[in-house]
């Protein structure tokens, strides 16, 4: 059997200083292959970035992790530090959520996007030609203009487009995208993901795709998990998904989701999401779940196989959605 | 004729050289709803921003319940008076929130401003409003960082109806929500809507929202106007390429962003064309009486 390219098993995250202490992520699992673009969706809160960050090792400041991390076998928690940024540099990318936060403003667009390829070696002058190809490629016009540039001189759309530019330019084998068109109009989000699905089958990179948009995710993801207060609810593929959700807090998501090729109008899950944190004993779904029953609130689900599912739910086998 | 609640004619802005908002007309029923749509810069908040006196019109009408409102208010009861008929929510009521007032202070402070109410009138009038959208007293003392994105939300919401507007204007007013959230606030605009009468214009990018909450539907392209109907039909049958390239836009199943992005620079290129001054048309003119129910379309 071969390794898989990223391998997440019963990840457990949990802030552990003094006052703050509570956990984040508990017992995460998820897997990508090659070539495979994966869906991670959830709520805000539920952990979907704490998830992605973390294959690259960044964990929240005073936090502690158990479990294992493996980018192609080799696990990220144990890793060295000199081993993990040459990881980072060349085998995985990250499009991180918020370009303006995560892009250094007192420097050239030019050095942030031939940054990978300097540090492993590439000379200044063919780093810079590459770079121009690659912003040329995101659809950056004027790109040898653009790298003599600063960040503050582009849109937000733009700037998305310098980041994924960024994330390319090392060649990773794994691209990790934090919602990277959540800030962006529906044409523009159009064009960014024709760039990176391109590449991604160019390349057969594999993807894990975080977002809160489950139609989009189902648009351009192979296999979608659907994240609750820090833990995995369900995993299906992403047809599947949409066709026959198994939890009842993916139905909530699905039905509460506006469609423009349906009559039914949006329904709300009722209550607000909650962090692991506040999660109460059981299943940490189960004040909003209308099908929720007294055993719910005392026995935690565990995650199993459903017809091809992975479902966390008490009541999976008995509940029919769709 | 019906009275508008809302008429806007031939509102035109420019900042700098640039025309952000350009000959933009419409008008919205009482309690009716229409939604203002078009990509990023097109101009949707800065016309919405002019409504409600943020920001100066270059040139154009705009008239609430039939009264004119184009030039700046003179003197604070004409400036209170506008404010009470037109009121606005944002997309991030974290901003709009005063940090150190609690929710009950934040949603009393409009009804002691426009209302001669005496404090316990006031209070029973605040309560009445939270209720209306689902906070309880917890939430009633609580400075707004420690509600949730929904709950901020619904103070806004509360607050900008304590007015009695007539129109409430929403900018991406559920954008920033959870989707569970967002057809919670849905839910409840909609019932407002019903008990009271108040009209909405929707300012939003997404298409699949306006199918459920708008009665109309108005697309900017870069400042214009280039189609507008009952959103029904124009969700059906678009007839400008740009609504067509916004719809193709919004992700389901079959979507193909690559022939999106092709599409948007072959539809700019081509815009940009006709819209050269040796071929500029005309602009299409208004008709108050029957933009709202009939179809157009301008190149
Ligand atoms: N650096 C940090 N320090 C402490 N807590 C953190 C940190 N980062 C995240 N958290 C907490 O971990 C939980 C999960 O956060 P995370 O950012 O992963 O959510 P998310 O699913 O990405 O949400 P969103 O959709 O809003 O981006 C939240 O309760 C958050 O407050
Ligand atoms: N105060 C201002 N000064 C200069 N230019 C401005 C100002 N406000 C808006 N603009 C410009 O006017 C145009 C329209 O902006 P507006 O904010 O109305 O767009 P929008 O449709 O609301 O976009 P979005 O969907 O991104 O919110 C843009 O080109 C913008 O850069
Ligand atoms: S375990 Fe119970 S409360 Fe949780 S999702 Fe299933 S039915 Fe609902
Ligand atoms: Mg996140
Ligand atoms: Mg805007």
């Amino acid at each position: 059997m071969t390794t898989r390219l990223l391998e997440i098993e019963n990840l457990n995250v949990r802030l552990a200083a003094g006052r703050a202490a509570r956990p984040i992520l508990d017992g995460v699992s998820l897997h990508v292959e090659r070539g495979e673009a994966v869906g991670l969706v959830g709520e805000s809160g539920s952990g979907k970035s704490v998830t992605c960050r973390s294959v690259l090792g960044l964990l929240p400041e005073g936090s502690q992790a158990a479990g294992s991390l493996r980018v192609d076998g080799e696990d990220i928690l144990t890793m060295s530090s000199n081993r993990l940024r040459e990881l980072r540099r060349r085998d995985v990318s990250m499009i991180f959520q918020d370009p303006r936060a995560s892009i250094n403003p007192i420097r050239r667009i030019g050095d942030f996007v031939t940054e990978g390829m300097r540090a492993g070696g590439v000379p200044q002058k063919d780093a810079l030609k590459r770079a121009e190809e690659l912003l040329e490629s995101v659809g950056i016009r004027e790109p040898r203009a653009a790298l003599r540039s600063y960040p503050h001189e582009f849109s937000g759309g733009m700037l998305q487009r310098v980041m994924i530019a960024g994330a390319l330019a090392g060649g990773p084998r794994l691209l990790l995208a934090d919602e990277p068109t959540t800030a962006l109009d529906v044409t523009t989000q159009a064009e960014v993901i024709s760039i990176i699905t391109r590449l991604q089958a160019e390349r057969d990179m594999g993807m894990l795709f975080v977002t809160h948009d489950l139609e989009l995710a189902a648009a351009i993801c192979d296999r979608i998990y659907v994240m609750y207060a820090g833990r995995i609810v369900e995993a299906q593929s992403a047809e599947r998904l949409f066709r026959r959700p198994r939890h009842p807090y993916t139905s909530g998501l699905l039905a509460a989701t506006p469609r423009l090729e349906s009559d039914q109008p949006p329904h709300g899950v009722p209550g607000r999401p909650v962090s692991l944190a506040e999660a109460p004993d059981g299943c940490a779904f189960a004040a909003r779940c209308a099908h929720a029953r007294p055993g719910c609130t005392e026995d935690e689900p565990v995650q199993r196989e459903i017809d091809g599912a992975q479902v966390a739910c008490l009541r999976a086998e008995e509940l029919i959605h769709d | 004729m019906t009275e508008y609640a809302l008429e806007v004619e031939n509102l035109r802005k420019s900042f700098g050289g640039h025309v952000a908002v350009d000959d933009v007309s419409f008008s919205l029923k009482p309690g009716g709803s229409l939604a203002i749509v078009g990509e990023s810069g097109s101009g949707k908040t800065t016309t919405a921003r002019m409504l409600v006196g943020l920001e100066r019109p270059d040139s154009g009408r705009i008239r609430v319940v039939g009264r004119d409102r184009s030039n700046a208010a003179r003197g604070k009861a004409t400036r209170l008076a506008r404010a009470r008929e037109l009121q606005m929510v944002f997309q991030d009521p974290y901003l709009s929130l005063d940090p150190r007032v609690s929710v009950a202070q934040c949603v009393e402070e409009p009804l002691r401003l426009h209302f001669g109410m005496s404090p316990r009138e006031r209070r029973a009038r605040r309560d009445e409003l939270l209720e209306r959208v689902g906070l309880g007293e917890r939430e009633a003392d609580a400075l707004p960082r420690r509600l949730s994105g929904g709950q901020r939300q619904r103070v806004a919401i509360a607050r900008a109806l304590a007015t009695e507007p007539k129109v409430l204007i929403l900018d991406e007013a559920t954008a920033a929500l959870d989707v569970s959230i967002q057809a919670q606030i849905l839910d409840l605009l909609a019932e407002i809507r019903r008990d009271t009468g108040v009209g909405y214009l929707f300012v939003t990018h997404n298409l699949a929202l306006v199918r459920h909450i708008a009665d109309d539907i108005l697309v900017l392209y870069q400042g214009r106007v280039v189609e507008s109907g009952p959103t029904r039909d124009v969700l059906a049958a678009p007839e400008h390429p740009y609504t067509r390239l916004l719809l193709h836009s919004v992700p389901r199943p079959g979507w193909d962003p690559a022939q999106i992005a092709a599409d948007r620079r072959a539809l700019a290129t081509a815009l940009r064309e006709a819209r050269a001054p040796s071929a500029a048309a005309e602009p299409a003119r208004h008709d108050p009486d029957a933009a709202p129910t009939r179809r157009s379309v301008t190149p």
